[in-house]
């Protein structure tokens, strides 16, 4: 029973302030709301049972990605209200809207086959922590040594394009039309 | 009782609204807040059918999806900052110089 | 022996690759010495071959290789020496070595001298292709290769400017040359139904597994192939109505004339019908038709003739002429007969054409006849050679023309088709009198030429002593008549013709009264044209408004017909075909589909603004557009 009670709770409150992050002018009301969001979807983990993919949702996303988006909003005017041009708003709803319909539609509808067979079964009597270990250093074991090479290169390339010399341009000139001349020049 | 179409509705929903969060901002940090959120959407998709059909392959994709959201934002706030110093602003509008 | 077959056919072919190495550049003479050195090769083999086919009477097969297998079909390449492809063989490469030869005379001052010599050669092996293959597709190569040759030697002069019909009949040599291959084209569609025919209810192209397999075919299939077949032989051979072409293709240089179109390739249509005897033996209507029509043809060439002014144009009728004789005997069924004519035509005609050629070598291209007059002292080496030539046409014992068209003339008689008998002696006559006539023209009467500021000079010696062989044979070819016979008929009872009884006892006077048309043909001739003084020839501006001679002068109009009735209307439904259909129809399509690419080009580059915002629009549209495509197809599936 409180199971149903929580996913629609999650639901409409993840609906909600999703929906606020999309909509809002303010980025740092659009930053909150996300951070909110992040934090109910790591609840419907822990309700499907995906103990440790909710833990880590909590860490990664409203940890580690919530915290360098709000040191990366201290580069940019957060307080601001963000202008921008909507021209086409009927298209932009039109869209969204045809698609959720269509995804719902899909979903909704019986269409899923039951011959799906697990892959690699969860353990009985085994914690999901234990469990997700255990498959992801066994047969996940070189996709999750490529992802940490890939984070290692993404921290990298983070630090390069934003840590080098803040209080300058990455390029001597601010003109984009004359970087190659220097270029050449310098060499 | 609640069931994995329950949690895919609400999925496609939530993509859905990163959908329009896309199309509709033009400013470069909203439309990462709108990826995001499309990416999430995934995720709860991943987790649910990996709990209704007994099988952990959809959270170990959940698991790379989530590091490959890592990698993007840590990569694309970078860019964000270069760009932002060279133009002074993230708004697609302004930052559109190869009209055909 | 094997070897020998395979050095008779490919020397020519080697020559022609030697030659072509030099095709480009100037013009070089042992270029023209190794391809008569080559030419002289294949006729020493096919001499040799001859001679052994002769003494041991054993035909040789060689199969070269598997050159078309698949499925059913297995066509070998291979080539058979028999008593009639030899025959071939020994005048094809004879009158060619000579024809070389005198090439390298003749050609001296031509810039294009080396690839005069790499087409001749290729001509030459494409007519050793078509005589000793064994079967119908390499005789359809060869005939088709032999085609191409002579439509680039026609057109060997192909930088001459197109003149109007009345100042040239033959228009221009390229003119000349596309009309040859058009249409020869038009009878080789013939030929090759013949061919379909033929496989369709036979299996096999192999002469000998078709012609065994005759007896069993019922007698429509026989006559529609036959038909077919002659067909094909009617436009290599020019017999009427495919014969304007052979006149015209007097364009080419003389050596191509002499050897093309007087001695071997015209005489294809001839050969084809020999080799092909048990086929035309079972259908006697269509072999009537063809004695009919060659004697038609040799009445009809040989009046045309008679007013021709033109040197060369007078030989060309006459070829044509005596190749209606060749069908005449073909179709009567003396098949060796018109095989012997075939030999003995080819070594005078081409003597001739070769004298033809000193006189327009010596008269600087000038071919007409009024233009020229008592050349023989200047020329005396010519003059003997054609008066030869002449005689041996006119056919007056005992020469080589004699024994052959008399026997021709003969068996017209001993058929008792009397009606081309008839024909036949008054074209004897009738070829007297304007082989004469030439002669008398342009080496006898009255000096005209000096006065129009020609001065004509002999031909180079060499030239002269390589002609010679020619005369000889001119003059005894048809000595061995009766060896001939003995020789080819070893080949079996399809090719044997004898004469019956009753003809026997008449030959002599058969004969005689041949000898009787033709002497006064040459008598005629000689009192019109030859005397000099009070008595000269002078035109006659009369004779020459009358209604026959403008007949005969404009070859009954039957260029002009087929000009005006044919020409004329294809070139207008072209025309209308072009601007109507191909401009706007076939055209105005594929300029619309590259029309409608670029403007739907010009159109969707609006999409492509450099917002990533608006890319994003599109990206999601196509996205959805996907999702509701699958999800149809997932409902209607």
């Amino acid at each position: 029973m409180y199971e149903i009670v929580a996913f629609y709770l999650f639901s409409a409150l993840t609906i909600g302030l999703f929906l606020i992050t999309v909509l809002s002018k303010n980025v740092l009301y659009a930053m909150t709301s996300l951070a909110a969001g992040m934090v109910l979807i790591s609840g419907f983990f822990f309700i499907l049972g995906a103990d440790f993919l909710g833990v880590v949702q909590l860490i990664v996303y409203v940890g580690a990605i919530m915290a360098l988006y709000s040191f990366a909003m201290m580069f940019f005017d957060a307080t601001r209200d963000i202008k921008e041009k909507n021209t086409n708003n009927t298209l932009v709803f039109l869209l969204g809207g045809l698609s959720a319909l269509v995804l719902v539609l899909m979903f909704a509808a019986p269409i899923y086959s039951d011959t799906i067979v697990a892959l690699y079964p969860m353990t009985e009597g085994v914690g999901n922590a234990q469990d997700v270990g255990m498959v992801l250093f066994t047969k996940y074991l070189i996709p999750f040594e490529v992802a940490a090479v890939m984070l290692l290169v993404a921290m990298i390339a983070g630090i390069i394009l934003a840590g080098k010399k803040m209080d300058e341009s990455l390029t001597e000139d601010m003109s984009a039309d004359d970087e190659i001349m220097i270029v050449k020049d310098d060499k | 009782m609640i069931g994995l179409s329950h949690y895919l509705i609400v999925s496609a929903i939530l993509f859905s609204i990163g959908l329009v969060g896309v199309l509709r901002r033009r400013n470069l940090l909203m439309l990462f807040f709108a990826t995001e959120v499309m990416l999430n959407a995934v995720n709860i998709a991943f987790a649910a059918i990996s709990h209704y059909y007994n099988d952990l392959t959809g959270q170990m994709f959940a698991f790379f999806i989530i590091a490959i959201a890592a990698s993007e934002v840590a990569v694309g706030l970078g860019i964000l900052i270069v760009l932002y110093k060279k133009y002074g602003s993230l708004d697609l509008d302004d930052l559109a110089s190869m009209r055909g | 022996m094997e070897n020998l077959v395979y050095v008779a056919l490919f020397a020519p072919f080697v020559g022609s690759l030697f030659a072509s190495l030099f095709g480009m550049s100037e013009r070089k003479m042992f270029v023209g010495y190794v391809a008569s050195a080559l030419l002289a090769t294949a006729f020493a083999a096919s001499a040799t071959l001859a001679y052994n086919l002769f003494t041991t009477g054993e035909v040789i097969h060689v199969t070269m290789m598997d050159w078309i297998s698949a499925g059913d079909i297995s066509i070998p390449f291979g080539f058979v020496i028999d008593q009639i492809s030899v025959t071939m063989m020994v005048v094809v490469s004879f009158v060619s070595t000579i024809v070389h030869i005198y090439a390298i005379g003749y050609m001296d001052h031509d810039k294009s001298f080396n690839r005069f010599f790499s087409y001749l050669s290729a001509f030459v092996f494409s007519m050793m292709v078509l005589v000793m293959s064994d079967n119908f597709a390499g005789l359809f190569i060869g005939w088709e290769g032999v085609g191409v040759c002579s439509w680039l030697l026609v057109g060997f002069w192909y930088h001459k400017p197109d003149q109007a019909r009345e100042d040239n009949p033959s228009i221009s040599p390229s003119w000349a040359a596309n009309e040859a291959f058009i249409m020869n084209r038009i009878a080789d569609l013939g030929m090759l139904v013949g061919i379909f025919i033929i496989y369709w209810n036979t299996g096999s192209l192999q002469y000998d597994e078709v012609f065994a397999q005759i007896p069993y075919l019922s007698d429509t299939i026989l006559t529609t192939a036959a038909i077919a077949l002659f067909i094909g032989a009617m436009g290599k051979s020019a017999q009427f109505p495919l014969h304007t072409w052979l006149t015209d293709a007097m364009e080419g240089p003389t050596p191509v004339s002499a050897l093309i179109h007087a001695a071997t390739m015209v005489t294809a249509g001839v050969f084809l019908v020999i080799r092909a005897n048990p086929l035309f033996a079972e259908t006697p209507e269509v072999s009537f038709f063809i004695a009919s029509l060659g004697t038609f043809v040799a009445f009809y060439a040989a009046s045309m003739a008679l007013v021709e002014r033109d040197l060369k144009r007078i030989i060309a009728y006459s070829t044509l002429s005596q190749l209606g004789y060749m069908f005449a005997a073909a179709g009567l069924g003396a098949y060796w007969i018109a095989l012997f004519h075939l030999a003995a035509h080819a070594f005078f005609k081409a003597l001739l054409f070769l004298g033809g050629g000193n006189v327009m070598h010596a008269m600087h291209d000038e071919l007409d006849l009024f233009k020229m007059g008592d050349l023989r002292k200047k020329m005396r080496g010519t003059w003997i050679y054609m008066t030869i030539a002449s005689i041996a046409l006119a056919g007056l014992p005992p020469l080589a023309g004699f024994w052959s068209k008399d026997a021709i003339i003969e068996t017209a008689f001993n058929e008792h088709t009397y009606i081309l008998w008839i024909m036949l002696v008054i074209t004897a006559g009738m070829t007297a009198f304007y082989s004469f006539r030439q002669i008398f023209l342009s080496f006898h009467g009255e000096d005209r030429h000096t006065a129009l500021g020609f001065h004509p000079h002999e031909m180079y010696k060499f030239v002269l002593v390589a002609m010679s062989p020619l005369a000889v044979l001119a003059i005894i070819t048809g000595w061995f008549m009766g060896a001939y016979k003995g020789f080819i008929y070893q080949l079996g009872e399809g090719v044997q013709y004898e004469m019956s009884e009753h003809t026997h006892h008449l030959a002599t006077y058969l004969g005689l009264i041949v000898i009787f048309f033709a002497v006064s043909g040459i008598v005629i001739a000689y009192l019109k044209y030859a005397r000099t003084g009070e008595k000269a020839w002078k035109r006659n501006e009369e004779v020459e408004q009358g209604f026959f001679y403008k007949l005969l002068k404009n070859q009954y109009y039957v260029p002009k017909f087929y000009e005006e009735f044919i020409t004329k209307p294809y070139a207008m439904i072209s025309e209308v075909f072009w601007t109507k259909i191909d401009l706007k129809i076939v055209d105005a399509t594929v300029d619309n589909i590259a029309k409608f690419f670029y403007s739907t080009g010009d159109k969707t580059r609006a999409m492509q603004t450099g917002n990533l915002s608006n890319y994003l629009n599109w990206m999601a549209f196509g996205g959805v557009l996907l999702l509701v495509i699958a999800a149809i197809s997932a409902m209607i599936g």
